[in-house]
C-alpha cells in the first residue's frame, strides 16, 4: 500500500476521490484528482485549478527534476488545493518537494523500508536553512 | 570579503550534517549508490579515476588569508599536502578518503567555507572577474552580486536535479576577464541611460564537445529583477532542456534547438508570473552584502624604492613587466602570482605555497586574496613599494615565475592523469611546452598568447577559446592531440577553428613550436599579437607552418 509521507511522518492515503490522468481533463468533477507526469504542460490545468481536489505530479525517477518545476507552476498560477509528488522521491528530497509547494509525498512501500520514516522526519524541519524564502520574504 | 552572518552559518553547518549522515546512510544501505551519487555530487565529491575527488567551492574566486591556511591545513591532515586549483576558481583535492569527507567539510565550515554544488545537475560556483574590486577599468564590483547569487542558488530546491550542470559568469568591467560568454547565463555590469544599475543578459553559452557563445536575451535587466529572472530562465531550462542525451542537455542546445526567440518569449512569460513573488528583501539583503566589500584602507606613499629596484634588477623588472596589472588606485598594482612554474603542473599549490601566499596577502596585500580561471592566484591591492618584498618571498617558495598571459601560462585540465572521463593527458603536454618554450627563451618576445589543453572533448581546459587550443583524443588506444586556433574568451570572443589532422603524443610540443616560432616570422612588428596575427593572415600560414613545414622545423 502507498505511503503519504506529511511533516508528521508516514500514514495512509485518506483520498477517496477518482484520480484522471491530463488526457481525461474534460471529464473531471468538482474534488476529484488529477495527475500529471514530467512531461506534461500545467498549464493545461488552469482551467480546473479550482475544482479539483488533488494534484499528483509523477516523478519517474528521482533524478528528473521537472516535477520541482511543476509545482511552483501551480503555484503561481493560483493553484492552493492539495499537492502530491508521487513516485521515486528520495527522503534527502523531502526539503525540496514542501519548499517548491507540495504538501506531501506519495513513495511505495520498498522505498519505505529501505528509507524509512526517521529519515524523513528528519527533513520535516525543511523551513529552517531557506535561503530562497529569505531572499524572497 | 563576505562574512557568514547567523544565518549562512546555520546553513552550511546543517548541510554538513546531513552529508555525514547521507555518508552513513549510504553505508548501512538505506540510499543505493545511484542514489548516494547525486548527492555526493552536490557535495562536490566525485569519484574519480584513482580515488575520490573533493572540490571545495571558493565562491568568486575570493580568499582571505585565514580561508587560505585552512585549505593548507586540510590538504596536509586529509590529503597529500597539496591542492588543485580549476578554471572555475575552486580548489580540488585529488585524494580524500570518503570516511574523512564529512570532518573535511566541518573543517571548511569552520572558516565559512563549503563545497556545496561543486558538481551535479544544478548551479555551480558563480564565478567572477578575478580583478574585481580592483582593476581600473571597471564600473562596477560584481562580487555583492555574486554573493546575492551564492545565496540564492544555495540549497535551490527547485534547481537541483536540472538536466544538466548550470553556470553563472558575472563582470563587472568592459573588458571581459571572467569569459562570460563561455557560461550557461552570463551578466555584465552595466547602467541605462538613466543611469540606473542593471545587466547585459547572456545565455546559452558553453564548451564542451559543441561549443557555443552565449547570445543577448536581455539589453537591460534592472538590478532588481535579476534573481527572478534567473528563476525565470532555469525554471525555462528545467522543463524544455532535453534529457534523453546527456551531451545535448545544456542550457545552450535548449536555446538553440528551440530558437532565442522562443526560449526568451518562455523566460519573460515566467518572468512577468514569478516577479510578484519577490517582495525586494533580497535587495536589503544585497545592501546588507555591499560593506563586506568594500575597498580597503588603501595608502598614499611613495614608489621611488619600488622604481629604483626595477631599475636595477633585471629579473624583478621581467617579473613586473608580466605579472603586474594596473590597479584603479595610484601606487597601487594588482599582483597575479604564477601557479605555472615551468615543468610543474598548471593550478597546483603546496600547502607551504598556500601558506606563503596567506602570509604575503595579510602583510602586503589588505587581506585578499582571488583564484583566477586561469589558475593563478591574484594578490589585488598590494602596494607598489611592497613589491620587492613581495616578490622576494614568492621566489623563495618557487612563486616568482614571470609568465603571466605567456606561453606558458597554460590552463589545462587534470586529463588521464586524474579524471575518469579524460581521453589522454593534459598536465604533461603542459609541462613539455613549457619546458620547451623556457629552453627557447622566446616566450617573453612572443608576448600575450593563451594556450588552453582539455584532456577530452568536455573541454574543462577551454581549449575552444585558447588563441591555441589543443584537444586530447583517444584515436583507436593512441593518444591524439587536435589543435584549434584563433579562439578568445574575451570582449570580443571567438571559438578557436580546427587546423587538421591531429599530432602524436610525441609530436604535439614540436607542432607549437612551429606554430608560434612562424607566429614571430610573419608577424607585422612586435607589438602585433598571436591573435591580431591570426585574424589578420587567417589559418592557411598556420597551416602550412603545421603540416608542410615540418622537416625544416625538426632540423631547425
Amino acid at each position: 500500500m502507498a505511503i503519504i509521507v506529511t511533516d508528521k511522518g508516514f500514514t495512509t492515503d485518506d483520498f477517496a476521490s477518482p484520480v484522471r490522468p491530463l488526457a481525461e481533463i474534460d471529464q473531471v468533477q468538482d474534488g476529484e484528482g488529477v495527475e500529471i507526469g514530467p512531461a506534461d504542460d500545467p498549464r493545461a490545468l488552469v482551467g480546473v485549478l479550482g475544482q479539483v481536489g488533488l494534484i499528483r505530479v509523477r516523478f519517474p525517477a528521482f533524478n528528473d527534476g521537472r516535477g520541482f518545476s511543476h509545482a511552483r507552476d501551480l503555484r503561481s498560477f493560483g493553484y492552493t488545493g492539495r499537492l502530491r509528488a508521487v513516485g521515486h522521491v528520495l527522503a534527502d528530497q523531502y526539503a525540496m518537494a514542501r519548499r517548491v509547494g507540495f504538501d506531501e509525498v506519495e513513495i511505495d512501500e520498498s522505498l519505505g523500508a529501505r528509507q524509512p520514516e526517521d529519515q524523513w522526519l528528519a527533513r520535516a524541519n525543511w523551513r529552517d536553512n531557506w535561503y530562497q524564502a529569505r531572499l524572497r520574504a | 570579503m563576505y562574512k557568514y552572518n547567523e544565518f549562512d552559518e546555520a546553513a552550511v553547518r546543517s548541510r554538513v550534517a546531513q552529508f555525514r549522515a547521507q555518508v552513513q546512510r549510504r553505508i548501512d544501505g538505506s540510499l543505493t549508490e545511484d542514489e548516494f551519487r547525486p548527492l555526493r555530487l552536490m557535495n562536490g565529491l566525485y569519484l574519480q579515476l584513482h580515488a575520490y575527488m573533493l572540490r571545495i567551492a571558493v565562491p568568486y574566486g575570493t580568499l582571505n588569508p585565514a580561508k587560505m591556511r585552512q585549505l593548507a591545513t586540510i590538504a596536509e591532515r586529509w590529503d597529500k599536502g597539496y591542492g588543485h586549483f580549476t578554471t572555475r576558481t575552486n580548489l580540488q583535492l585529488n585524494w580524500p578518503r570518503l570516511k574523512d569527507v564529512p570532518d573535511m567539510l566541518e573543517a571548511l565550515a569552520d572558516v565559512g567555507m563549503h563545497s556545496i554544488q561543486t558538481s551535479g545537475n544544478c548551479v555551480r560556483n558563480v564565478t567572477a572577474d578575478h580583478f574585481a574590486g580592483a582593476a581600473a577599468d571597471e564600473i562596477e564590483d560584481p562580487r555583492p552580486i555574486a554573493e546575492l547569487i551564492r545565496q540564492w542558488s544555495t540549497d535551490h530546491p527547485e534547481f537541483q536535479f536540472l538536466p544538466r550542470k548550470f553556470k553563472i559568469g558575472i563582470t563587472g568591467s568592459p573588458h571581459d576577464r571572467a569569459v562570460i560568454r563561455s557560461h550557461d547565463v552570463g551578466l555584465r555590469m552595466v547602467r541605462n541611460a538613466a543611469g540606473e544599475p542593471g545587466f547585459e543578459v547572456y545565455v546559452g553559452g558553453g564548451l564542451g564537445r559543441t561549443p557555443m557563445l552565449a547570445q543577448v536575451i536581455r539589453d537591460f535587466l534592472p538590478q532588481a529583477d535579476l534573481l527572478p529572472y534567473l528563476e525565470a530562465i532555469l525554471g525555462a531550462y528545467n522543463l524544455k532542456g532535453r534529457r534523453d542525451n546527456k551531451w545535448k542537455a545544456r542550457i545552450k542546445i535548449t536555446v538553440f534547438e528551440n530558437g532565442l526567440d522562443a526560449f526568451r518569449a518562455d523566460v519573460e512569460e515566467r518572468f512577468e508570473r514569478l516577479r510578484s513573488q519577490w517582495s525586494g528583501v533580497d535587495q536589503d539583503i544585497l545592501a546588507e552584502i555591499r560593506p563586506h566589500f568594500a575597498p580597503p584602507a588603501f595608502r598614499n606613499a611613495p614608489v621611488d624604492s619600488y622604481e629604483a629596484f626595477r631599475a636595477a634588477n633585471p629579473v624583478f623588472r621581467a617579473w613586473t613587466d608580466t605579472n603586474l596589472h594596473e590597479h584603479k588606485v595610484d601606487g597601487y598594482a594588482i599582483v597575479s602570482i604564477s601557479l605555472k612554474k615551468h615543468g610543474a603542473t598548471p593550478g597546483d599549490a603546496t600547502s607551504d605555497q598556500m601558506r606563503v601566499m596567506a602570509d604575503l596577502a595579510e602583510k602586503y596585500g589588505h587581506g585578499d586574496l582571488r583564484v583566477s580561471h586561469e589558475q593563478n592566484i591574484i594578490l589585488p591591492h598590494v602596494h607598489k613599494s611592497d613589491l620587492p618584498a613581495v616578490w622576494q618571498a614568492l621566489r623563495e617558495a618557487e612563486l616568482a615565475t614571470a609568465n603571466i598571459g605567456l606561453v606558458s601560462d597554460i590552463i589545462a585540465c587534470p586529463g588521464m592523469d586524474y579524471c575518469s572521463l579524460a581521453t589522454a593527458r593534459a598536465i604533461p603536454i603542459a609541462q613539455q611546452i613549457a619546458l620547451r618554450f623556457d629552453e627557447l627563451k622566446v616566450e617573453h618576445e612572443v608576448g600575450p598568447l593563451k594556450i588552453k589543453i582539455s584532456g577530452c572533448i568536455n573541454a574543462c581546459g577551454h581549449h575552444h577559446v585558447g588563441h591555441i587550443g589543443i584537444l586530447g583524443l583517444d584515436k583507436a588506444g593512441v593518444e591524439n592531440y587536435q589543435i584549434t586556433l584563433g579562439g578568445d574568451g574575451t570582449e570580443t570572443a571567438s571559438i578557436g577553428e580546427k587546423m587538421g589532422p591531429g599530432f602524436a603524443a610525441s609530436e604535439i610540443v614540436g607542432a607549437i613550436e612551429r606554430l608560434v616560432l612562424g607566429y614571430l616570422e610573419i608577424r607585422r612588428d612586435a607589438e602585433e599579437t598571436f591573435l591580431e596575427c591570426v585574424r589578420r593572415v587567417g589559418l592557411e600560414p598556420f597551416r602550412a607552418f603545421l603540416y608542410e613545414q615540418e622537416e625544416t622545423a625538426d632540423a631547425a
